[in-house]
């Protein structure tokens, strides 16, 4: 920026005509560079490039649509986690979140009628109500969203165990294979579309079209403004007329939302669950967000980049078991993605800005 | 003519701590009045009560000649009244264009289709800043990128754009270097030109004696003097602002000793 009659910050401008060429070539760079999802897209070719040299199996059109998958049942939760991370909070309690919504479907489902898409109902409601609470204990008592979702994170891992064992007298819930509904139920949350000879996993359909949703609210919407505003400078952004307590909750209310499509998912692939299933997989949504270009601090980054980032996670774990590696590695890899993506997009965004 | 705020013997008590007492200002269209004052004068105090984020406890506040009394923030928006504080005013990481409409975001369709009108929002922000004299390269850019001044112009040409009769500055060059401050005052005067009327909170007499027409000095949450620019010089506005007898007193108890003692012992070689 530069003023009519200020100086401008270069010491000698350059003729009108040459500074306006080299202006735009410069602003193409710094767009490209600006990117919040740069470093993850270039790390997901560095990955895919890897394990195509790597392993043999792994270009094959089938384990494509396995490796798919596997993105796709974590980039589900990383979509709305990135969102609230760009709204500047975080959820610790959206892996158990999935499991207890998985489990209010089957038990209410199993215990109180004999058709399970009441159940699918009941779980949505009291799923969001977790995301309301986790919103309104944060904008409420003031304390980091680290705190409130660590607490609530046990607080669920406990209800999960304490409900089922006292429900089922086990620790996993009753099959409700043979209820009403249920086939209905699996073809929207766990069945397959055969496209030419692959088998595509319905959770793929619903891993895009959560991306496409969240990109648009995020760059199209007010309510996307509203986010990026709330996490970048929360002060800043009430003092102007934003809603900031209304954005948050609403923010948990879409981790939630996901929390429930995850967990429908989880039940009707199998038909019984797990009360104990989902502790740290809270981590793996909050890795993807980061290796796709969220800021930790708020403020930044994109849900294209979450959903690359879930699609390195989900190469690199099928990846190694196509190179016939032992995958206890798997986590290290994890664990060196998120540092390496990190600090890559740390670099990226500094050269950006040295370059505007 | 009526003047756009009018505050008269304005008191406000926060417990049984005076903050303001008997303060007095008028705001006119197109003019510039500043509220000089020390740190804890009460200059906070006063503009929150005309920002709408506190009430007064006596005394009357009017605008446009209604005497009134602001429930919020966004009331005195409403009413034409904008506040544009020193720390609050961007968020960072955004582009200038949406920092621009932040809170009041232009959107086009219908229904679920209903977005931002991204078009226009470019562009206004684009030709509001050109018609303030900012030229900017790339309204796409994170406004952090921009320096301190700038985004305070960013901030005023903001409020100027949203219909904002009154707008109030809250030490809009405290932070800032000689050179900067001199760039937000420019955009001051704009505001004013632009028929605006502005208060200025500074502690600065010099920048205030530049634009000013109306000058309210602050101490100790008094009103310690009010003059027109016509009425004093800028020497006299310093002093009063200084303190007067306290800096000749100041200026007494940091004059050189003779023979300065060394406490210990201890001489430099």
């Amino acid at each position: 920026m530069s003023h009519t009659d200020a100086p401008p910050r270069q010491p000698a401008p350059p003729p009108k005509s040459a500074g306006d060429e080299r202006l735009l070539h410069r602003s193409l760079a710094r767009r490209l560079m600006g990117r919040p999802e740069l470093g993850s897209v270039v790390g997901a070719a560095a990955v895919f490039l890897f394990f195509s040299i790597a392993a043999e199996p792994f270009l094959r059109a089938s384990s494509l649509s396995t490796v798919l998958y596997a993105s796709s049942t974590i980039g589900i939760m990383a979509v709305p986690v990135a969102l609230l991370m760009i709204g500047g909070e975080f959820d610790l309690s959206a892996g158990v979140m999935v499991v207890s919504s998985a489990l209010i479907s089957s038990m209410f489902s199993y215990q109180m009628t004999a058709n399970t898409w009441v159940g699918v109902g009941v779980s949505l409601l009291v799923t969001l109500a977790f995301g309301v609470l986790n919103g309104i204990l944060l904008t409420r008592t003031k304390l980091p969203s680290f705190i409130i979702t660590l607490g609530t994170f046990f607080m669920l891992t406990g209800l999960n165990l304490g409900f089922t064992k006292l429900i089922s007298g086990t620790v996993s819930t009753k099959s409700i294979a043979d209820m009403e509904g249920f086939d209905s139920a699996r073809a929207l949350f766990a069945s397959h579309l055969t496209i030419g000879s692959v088998d595509v996993q319905i959770t793929i359909v619903w891993w895009i079209a959560l991306v496409a949703v969240a990109t648009w609210i995020l760059l199209r919407t007010k309510v996307g403004n509203w986010i990026f505003a709330v996490g970048g400078n929360a002060d800043a952004a009430r003092a102007v007329g934003v809603p900031v307590t209304r954005t948050k909750i609403g923010l948990y209310m879409g981790v939630a939302f996901a929390a429930w499509i995850s967990g429908q998912h989880l039940l009707f692939s199998y038909d019984a669950i797990q009360s104990g299933d989902g502790v740290g997989n809270e981590f793996l949504y909050i890795i993807a967000a980061a290796v796709g270009g969220c800021l930790m601090t708020g403020g930044f980054g994109s849900a294209f980049g979450a959903a690359v980032g879930a699609f390195i996670f989900g190469m690199t774990s099928k990846g190694i078991v196509y190179a016939q590696w032992n995958p206890d590695w798997y986590k290290f890899f994890l664990g060196a993605m998120l540092l390496l993506a990190t600090l890559l997009n740390a670099w990226v965004r500094k050269r950006a800005e040295a370059t505007s | 003519m009526t003047a756009l705020v009018e505050l008269r013997d304005v008191s406000k008590l926060y417990g049984n701590i005076k903050a303001l007492e008997g303060v007095s200002l008028e705001v006119h269209a197109g003019e510039i009045s500043c509220v000089l004052g020390d740190n804890g004068a009460g200059k906070s105090t006063l503009i929150k009560i005309i920002a709408g984020l506190h009430q007064h406890d006596a005394g009357t506040f009017a605008i446009e000649g209604g005497e009134t009394r602001l429930g919020s923030p966004r009331e005195a928006l409403d009413r034409g009244i904008a506040t544009v504080y020193q720390d609050l005013a961007v968020v960072p990481l955004m582009p200038v264009w949406r920092n621009f409409f932040l809170g009041s975001e232009p959107t086009t369709g219908v229904g679920p289709f209903k977005r931002l009108d991204v078009r226009t929002m470019r562009e206004t922000t684009r030709s509001e800043l050109l018609r303030m004299g900012i030229d900017l390269r790339d309204v796409d850019q994170p406004i952090g990128t921009l320096s301190g001044g700038e985004r305070q112009c960013v901030a005023i040409a903001r409020a100027v754009y949203f219909g904002a009769k009154v707008l109030v500055l809250d030490e809009p060059t405290a932070a800032l270097g000689v050179k900067q401050s001199g760039v937000v005052l420019k955009y001051v005067a704009a505001a004013r030109d632009a028929g605006l009327g502005v208060v200025l909170i500074t502690h600065n007499p010099h920048h205030a004696y530049l634009v000013g027409d109306r000058f309210v000095l602050l101490k100790r949450g008094t009103m310690a003097g009010s003059h027109l620019k016509s009425e004093i010089a800028l020497e006299e506005l310093t002093r009063q602002m200084a303190g007067g007898s306290e800096l000749e007193q100041l200026s007494h108890e940091l004059a050189r000793t003779e023979t300065p003692e060394f406490p210990g012992g201890h001489r430099p070689e």
